[in-house]
């Protein structure tokens, strides 16, 4: 498989190189630059689609295996590499950003400029890739530290009105959480010598079970702040309701999974006797999450802050199947994230047509949407039906086997305590559907408001958002439908992983 | 008493201190037999000595004797000291691409600036091979009393004498501290070389040996504005002109910790109980006090200064575990400091012949007609908050990394304040970020700012050494580490 060893550096770099492209280019060449975007992360999805044609599915371990020596002095290489876990994040990253661009078609937020604008999205999308593919720790802490700035200057530059103190709010809190983590990274090298996460888990097994403890819980805030876990989850709906439409889709479809993906990849896998003992921790935060998340849900007036506090509920959820460290749980986890990436991004697809037809995002001034645009309407309320967990819809895969897996979580974890916070958990999918279907009431039962009953700005999908959204609604179908065609994946690849549970 | 030996001279290892020597002569000459003609080329002249300077370091480095000794082992010129004074002639270079303009069009004396200019550098290369107290102390010397006189150099600019005059003040103050500090370890050791020195006090411990060892560092923590001996870099940075700012800020500091880099790791490192918490507390103060103040300014000069003070807390750090990698830390630091921290202030200059005007405000929109030079001082910022793949986040990678490796209690605690002092430091870095992209342009502005080539180059080199070291730091840590590790030493803990 190795012989293709040029294709994970390829789709990395890729949409970097797009961007350097279009910064060579004057700005005043609008539909040029939109092209450009366009076709780099196509080209981008290609040569991504040829390296899920040519996955070894049976195998468990990393395929497109690079590895190359990059700073010597510590021991850190480039190796990158993808098996069964990165693959549907991968996936998902790659399918997510074509389709952003084509949004962006004709919805370049105020005030315009495109050619930064789009720039910025692809170098997001190299930083976002990477981290997926990177099996070194300071490769993948550049990566995770590349995605940053873009999304930084995309809140700040193109937001809402209060998009200062919510960009500002995010990078500070993100970088925080990264430089614990990389003290962390750092204090696993000193007993390792290596970055290398293959080798970790046996290198890093004689280290003190106190030193464990203090290295994952540098680890547990940088990535809990990404996920965002409760208590760090504050600056998430600041960032999304602030963020332009493609930024907060972005965000939820897949700068969220950064962080689960990171406690799974690295987290866990290094140190699974540490997480043994942090999981009631994770546990016990990831239900606070769920139901503070609902409860934030309900008390919510604008619209997409109500999705954006939906994302720490649904972010629970996948937080807790990590939790229960066993097969069955974090294979939940990964469903859920690729879920509530197609889900949460499809509901802020959503809520951004909506803000661009009425300026507002205000539920009480909303309402008759399926009498005034009625095939958006329906779709808001599909993705309402997905997010609350729907069965025969993605959503239900990655909930409810996580709560589940919550009934026998490890060998050596409290199983009462566990049991305690499915039942806990379960309430939330109850409130869920309770503030779902509350929002869809409001918005899209009744007569539309008289302000907006003639309102010629008002109309319904257009194509370009037909074909940005409709593979976020078919993908929701089919994982919903074949929820195998995942699941399957991601098991082989824990088996491989053998984390010994 | 042994019979007289003359010293041997290896001319090859004292080139490039002889070139730059030469290209101070023939600046001073020019000056004298052209007088006002001099001024169109003293400029070209000194651009292009300092150039030629880095010739004999580049055969140096790739000589087969890298590592050379003279004067009894005063004098040393190893692959570290090479890369440094690569360093300080390059750096040179830059504040002589940005003072082209800037001194040119002001109502400023030229020839003898570049004169001046040239000796401090000279001092500076000097200093980075130094092994020996009166080598060091001389080129301290050499290396400061220029500066004060560029610091003044605005002669009817009152701000710009008050910051030549405080900066003398603290810095000869500062020295007096040294030379006290310096003679107790003299007097008590028998030699003013360095690893002589390091042996004496290593042996036996006293009163004197202590007190010496805590006025060298005090007196270099003035060089460097560590808290709370920092109170002159703010004044005298905002008071001076603009290159000269630039050449404080990054190759004058860089000498001081050069000079704290020989000190400490010849002489010292036996004498850590004394030497680790005096580094930790300045270090922990700099990166913390330096970072709250940075937070209040409003000028961006003032924001570099503190930020300054800041990163040098950053660079201190890394003594605490001296023997585990912690210097090359220190100079892989320096290095991408200079780059990003020059880089910014070519950016600024940049602006402010526009707007005239260092206060951040006088930012705002620049993305929107200037979007090159936003971009670019964007990634300076970024660099100096630690993003990677940009320059200074390897330098922070390495300064934890060396921290973490000595396991100290000092080094650990102070692992954390790096960390969380990154994390306040993005807040104001980002803050000129913000004006620039997120604000909205004056009135009436919508043409791109002019950038003369002078600052075109200074900004190109920057960007280029602070992109590309970032993402391959390879070459840099070959030449930081030092061919044979001393792994000799005893621990620190």
């Amino acid at each position: 498989m190795d012989k293709y060893n040029w294709a994970l550096p390829v789709v990395t770099f890729l949409p970097l190189a797009g961007a350097l492209v279009m910064m060579l280019l004057p700005k005043e060449e609008e539909q040029l630059h939109k092209a450009i975007a366009l076709l780099t992360s196509l080209a981008t999805l290609a040569v991504g689609v040829f390296v899920f044609l040519q996955f070894d599915y049976g195998n468990g371990h990393f395929q497109f295996l690079v590895d190359r020596s990059w700073i010597e002095v510590i021991n850190s290489r480039f190796i990158m590499g993808i098996d069964g876990l990165s693959l549907p994040l991968f996936g998902l990253t790659l399918a997510v950003v074509p389709l952003v661009i084509i949004y962006s078609w004709n919805h370049i937020p105020d005030p315009g400029n495109p050619k930064a604008f789009l720039a910025l999205m692809l170098i997001l999308e190299t930083g976002m890739i990477g981290s997926f593919v990177a099996e070194d720790l300071i490769l993948f802490f550049v990566f995770f530290e590349i995605v940053l700035l873009p999304m930084y200057f995309m809140i700040g530059v193109w937001g809402g009105p209060e998009r200062k103190y919510a960009s500002i709010k995010f990078f500070v809190y993100t970088l925080f959480g990264s430089a614990l983590m990389i003290l962390s990274f750092l204090a696993l090298y000193q007993h390792a010598h290596t970055f290398d996460m293959r080798q970790l888990r046996e290198l890093s097994a004689t280290i003190a079970h106190g030193t464990q403890l203090l290295i994952f819980g540098g680890m547990f805030v940088g990535f809990g702040i990404k996920v965002p876990m409760f208590p760090f989850h504050t600056w998430l709906p600041d960032a999304h309701t602030q963020a332009p439409t493609q930024g907060s889709v972005i965000l939820a479809a897949v700068l969220l999974k950064l962080g689960t993906y990171g406690f799974v990849r690295i987290a866990i896998n290094i140190l699974p006797e540490a997480a043994k003992s942090w999981a009631p921790v994770i546990a016990v935060l990831a239900v606070i999450g769920i139901i503070y998340g609902a409860l934030g849900c309900l008390a919510q007036t604008d619209m997409k802050r109500l999705i954006a506090f939906s994302s720490v509920a649904h972010m629970g959820f996948v937080m807790l199947g990590i939790a229960t460290l066993t097969r069955h749980g974090i294979n939940a986890a990964m469903f859920g994230m690729v879920a509530h990436g197609l889900i949460t991004g499809m509901l802020f697809f959503v809520a951004g047509s909506v803000k661009d037809r009425f300026h507002t995002l205000e539920i009480k001034r909303l309402g008759g949407m399926l009498i005034q645009m009625p095939k958006m309407g329906w779709i808001l309320g599909f993705a309402s039906m997905a997010s609350l967990g729907l069965p025969g819809l993605a959503g239900f895969w990655g909930e409810f086997p996580a709560i589940l897996s919550a009934y026998s979580p490890a060998a050596g974890l409290s199983v009462g305590l566990f049991r305690t916070l499915m039942v806990i958990a379960s309430l939330g999918t109850v409130l869920a559907a309770g503030y779902l279907l509350w929002l869809y009431q409001r918005t899209a039962f009744g007569t539309p408001p008289e302000e907006f009953a003639d309102d010629p700005h008002v109309h319904d999908v257009v194509l370009t958002e037909w074909i940005a959204w409709a593979p976020f609604l078919l993908g929701i179908v089919v994982f919903g439908v074949a929820p195998g065609l995942m699941f399957n994946v991601t098991e082989t690849a824990l088996k491989a992983l053998n984390l010994g549970w | 008493m042994p019979d007289f030996v003359a010293p041997t001279l290896d001319l090859h290892a004292l080139a490039p201190e002889f070139v730059l020597a030469g290209v101070v002569c023939v600046l001073l000459l020019l000056d004298v037999v052209l007088l006002d003609r001099a001024k169109a080329i003293v400029g070209s002249i000194a651009g292009l000595g300092l150039l030629g300077s880095l010739v004999p370091i580049l055969t140096l480095a790739t000589s087969d004797h890298p590592t050379r000794t003279m004067f009894g082992g005063s004098y040393v010129v190893d692959s570290t000291s090479l890369l440094l004074k690569a360093l300080f002639i390059v750096s040179a270079y830059v504040v002589v691409l940005l003072s082209t303009n800037y001194i040119g069009e002001g109502d400023y004396w030229e020839s003898e600036y570049y004169t001046l200019l040239v000796s401090s550098v000279l001092g500076m290369t000097v200093m980075a091979s130094a092994r020996d107290l009166i080598s060091i102390f001389v080129a301290l010397e050499l290396l400061s009393i220029p500066a004060y006189m560029l610091a003044a150099w605005s002669k009817r600019d009152g701000r710009s004498n008050e910051a030549g005059m405080k900066y003398y003040l603290m810095g000869v103050f500062a020295s007096a501290i040294l030379l006290y500090g310096m003679s107790l370890l003299y007097g008590w050791s028998g030699s003013t070389q360095l690893s002589e020195i390091g042996r004496a006090i290593g042996e036996k411990n006293s009163p004197a040996v202590t007190l010496g060892v805590v006025f060298v560092l005090v007196g270099f923590a003035f060089k460097v504005s560590a808290v709370p001996f920092h109170m002159w870099a703010p004044d005298t940075y905002e008071g001076a002109p603009t290159p000269v700012t630039a050449f404080l800020a990054v190759a004058s500091k860089a000498a001081g910790f050069v000079a704290l880099i020989q000190v400490i790791g010849q002489a010292l490192v036996l004498r850590m109980n004394v030497m680790i918490p005096v580094v930790a507390v300045l270090a922990a103060l700099s990166m913390t006090i330096g970072n709250l103040i940075a937070l209040r300014q409003t000028n961006v000069i003032r924001m570099l200064a503190y930020s300054g003070i800041a990163q040098a807390g950053f660079m201190l750090a890394p003594f605490v575990a001296s023997q585990y990698g912690g210097i090359d830390a220190i100079v892989i630091y320096l290095v991408l400091y200079a780059a990003t921290n020059l880089g910014a202030f070519a950016v600024v200059m940049a602006i402010a012949r526009r707007t005239r005007s260092a206060e951040i405000s006088s930012f705002g929109g620049l993305f929107s007609y200037s979007p090159g030079l936003a971009v670019a001082l964007s990634v300076f910022l970024a660099s100096f908050v630690g993003i990677p793949p940009l320059g200074i986040w390897y330098g922070k990678l390495s300064v934890m990394r060396a921290l973490i490796e000595s396991q100290g209690r000092w080094a650990t605690v102070l692992a954390i304040f790096v960390a969380l002092n990154t994390a306040i430091a993005a807040y104001y870095y980002l803050n000129v970020a913000k004006t620039m992209w997120f604000d909205d342009a004056p009135e009436g502005e919508s043409t791109p700012i002019k950038v003369p080539t002078s600052l075109r180059f200074a900004v190109g080199i920057a960007l280029v050494a602070t992109i590309a070291l970032g993402v391959y730091p390879g070459p840099l840590t070959d030449a930081a580490t030092p061919e044979a590790t001393p792994a000799a030493a005893p621990s620190g803990r």
